[in-house]
């Protein structure tokens, strides 16, 4: 166990209780009325949630960040966010957006992303372009994802429909039950394995494409791994939470410098820091005296935004 | 304990190499830019396709080996140098591990010491000079105790004093037995410090057998098209070019 994950699941030992009992209403178990129900099937199955959809887009950005080589990396770069997205909007637009059709129709749109993606990049004749071109497409991916969300947003069939899609596209984790558990938990875990696994080949991109290949690693079965692990973690997250940007980006930075900084040593911090991460900006939403609810999605935008602008100044003194 | 090239062809770039070398020596490629030294490294590492002809370790085809045992067999540095994360100098050298799949803490602490890297073992890479650099990532190669040490121009952007310290460790390896191929830009280095040199000229092979031979003003003149001569003794020869 390294000292990163010592701190993180510390943190998080402590964090979690405190977030079931914070919100706009504080539960005090002892005092509140219907205080075990409230806990059991709202705040926890909340607070579950937020450490499965945050874990998992931490994991996909630090494992993202190993295999482009880039700290600038981020999971949604490669059009499986966004299609998840479009696929829950397509439920919305058609007005079948059910507890269970609008998580299916993101995972569907997910898969789809991630089938295009490999379609494209999968089979590359000369293996060294391989990253540039995945690269290419995922971007291509999610700027058509990101045109059709747009298109279905402007074809609404009506003001409700409208302002339902728009609102969830902020992403938020307001009113999740367990079933929604049940669906991105054990999606999310098998994603978080498969990039786990990717670790040592990852560890291995540190020296670039051709000497990662001539360490062993097969460009392919990378490929494959991290396209069903993002497309696992992220694209579940997105289904059952709507677009949640910048922890994919965010976290593997704030963890690395407590890591040897190889890439098999960020994906499970930036796992804990990411759980912890969203857990925290939730109830915050919760807690903030607003008139509605703040949406997760904006406020991690709201925070993300301005910390990492200092990460770059502070990177800019150091090169400077 | 060979590595044959029989034949390989790669679309503009290399044509109908055939040669067979052997463990134990330092084999330079030498040739004008364009060549196709690298691209030949780079084949003879098992990276790339080759449109015909083959590639055999000990005689079996390179392209049949799992990646993980070619790649326990032959070590490769490639001449770009990247390190895209800020590790430390142990933790470079234990990816050669990576085909292994172990600690192997003999290896490496064996390989930081073969390359005089020991003491900065804990330095993050970002900290380290070009020449620090350069012995950890052959420290690297040599962590996986590769029979075969391919590297593409190692002692580019290196001062004298460093290429010397780093052809030394690399004669060291092939007295141990490895073969060392490398590519070489400077032909004193190839003629005074390879046992045997590859020319290439535009994808041919041009001259392949001892320094003396392969590196004689003729072959400069036909393949460099510079006229040039060599002064000085065997092991410590410089080459002068008259324009």
């Amino acid at each position: 166990m390294t000292r990163a994950n010592l701190i993180l699941i510390a943190l998080l030992v402590v964090v979690v209780p405190l977030s079931l009992l914070a919100g706009r209403v504080w539960v005090d178990p002892a005092v509140t009325p219907n205080a075990i129900p409230i806990l059991a099937e709202l705040r926890l199955p909340r607070a579950v949630l937020a450490l499965v959809v945050g874990g998992g887009l931490g994991a996909a950005g630090a494992a993202m960040q190993g295999y482009l080589r880039n700290p600038l990396a981020d999971p949604g770069l490669f059009g499986i966010a966004p299609g998840a997205a479009l696929g829950a909007v397509i439920a919305l637009y058609l007005g079948v957006a059910s507890a269970i059709l609008l998580p299916l129709f993101a995972l569907i749109g997910a898969g789809g992303a991630m089938a295009l993606l490999a379609l494209i990049a999968g089979r590359t004749a000369n293996p060294a372009h391989g990253i540039a071109l995945f690269t290419l497409a995922g971007m291509m991916i999610a700027s058509l994802a990101g045109a059709l969300t747009s298109l279905a947003i402007s074809l609404a069939p009506n003001a409700f429909a409208m302002s339902s899609i728009v609102t969830w596209l902020m992403g938020a984790l307001t009113d999740r039950s367990w079933a929604d558990v049940m669906l991105a938990a054990p999606l999310t875990l098998a994603g978080m394995l498969l990039l786990w696994l990717a670790g040592r080949d990852l560890d291995a991109m540190t020296l670039g494409e051709d000497a990662a290949r001539s360490l062993g690693v097969r460009p392919g079965r990378l490929m494959a791994l991290l396209v069903l692990g993002t497309g696992l973690t992220v694209g579940s997250g997105v289904a059952v939470a709507g677009i949640i940007g910048f922890v994919g980006l965010i976290v593997p930075h704030l963890v690395r410098p407590l890591t040897d900084k190889r890439p098999s040593s960020v994906i499970v911090p930036s796992a804990l820091a990411g759980a912890l991460l969203v857990l925290v900006a939730d109830v915050v939403c919760r807690i903030l005296p607003l008139v509605t609810e703040l949406r997760l999605g904006i406020a991690l935008s709201l925070i993300g935004g301005p910390f990492f602008l200092m990460l770059l100044l502070r990177m800019r003194r150091g090169l400077a | 304990m060979t590595l044959e090239v029989r034949g390989i062809t790669i679309a503009n770039r290399l044509e109908a190499i055939t040669t067979a070398l052997q463990q134990g020596e330092i084999i330079a490629i030498c040739g004008p830019n364009g060549a196709g030294k690298s691209t030949l490294l780079a084949a003879l590492a098992g990276l790339l396709d080759v449109d015909a002809g083959e590639v055999l370790l000990d005689r079996d085809p390179l392209s049949a080996l799992p990646p993980r045992k070619r790649a326990q067999a032959i070590g490769y540095l490639p001449q770009s140098g990247e390190v895209a994360w800020d590790v430390s100098v142990a933790s470079l050298a234990a990816l050669g591990r990576l085909p292994h799949g172990d600690a192997g803490k003999f290896a490496i602490a064996s390989a930081l010491a073969a390359t005089d890297m020991s003491d900065f073992a804990a330095r993050p890479v970002s900290t380290l000079s070009g020449g620090e650099k350069a012995r950890a990532l052959l420290a690297r190669v040599l962590a996986g105790t590769p029979r075969w040490i391919l590297a593409d121009e190692p002692l580019a952007a290196l001062d004298l004093s460093h290429q010397l310290n780093l052809l030394k460790v690399l004669r060291a390896q092939a007295r141990q037995g490895a073969g060392v191929v490398l590519v070489v830009h400077d032909l004193a280095v190839a003629m005074n410090h390879a046992d045997r040199v590859l020319v290439l000229d535009k994808g041919r092979l041009a001259a392949d057998g001892k320094p003396e031979d392969t590196l004689d003003a003729e072959t400069i003149a036909r393949v460099w098209s510079v006229d040039a001569r060599w002064l000085g003794q065997a092991g410590e020869r410089a080459l002068v070019t008259q324009s």
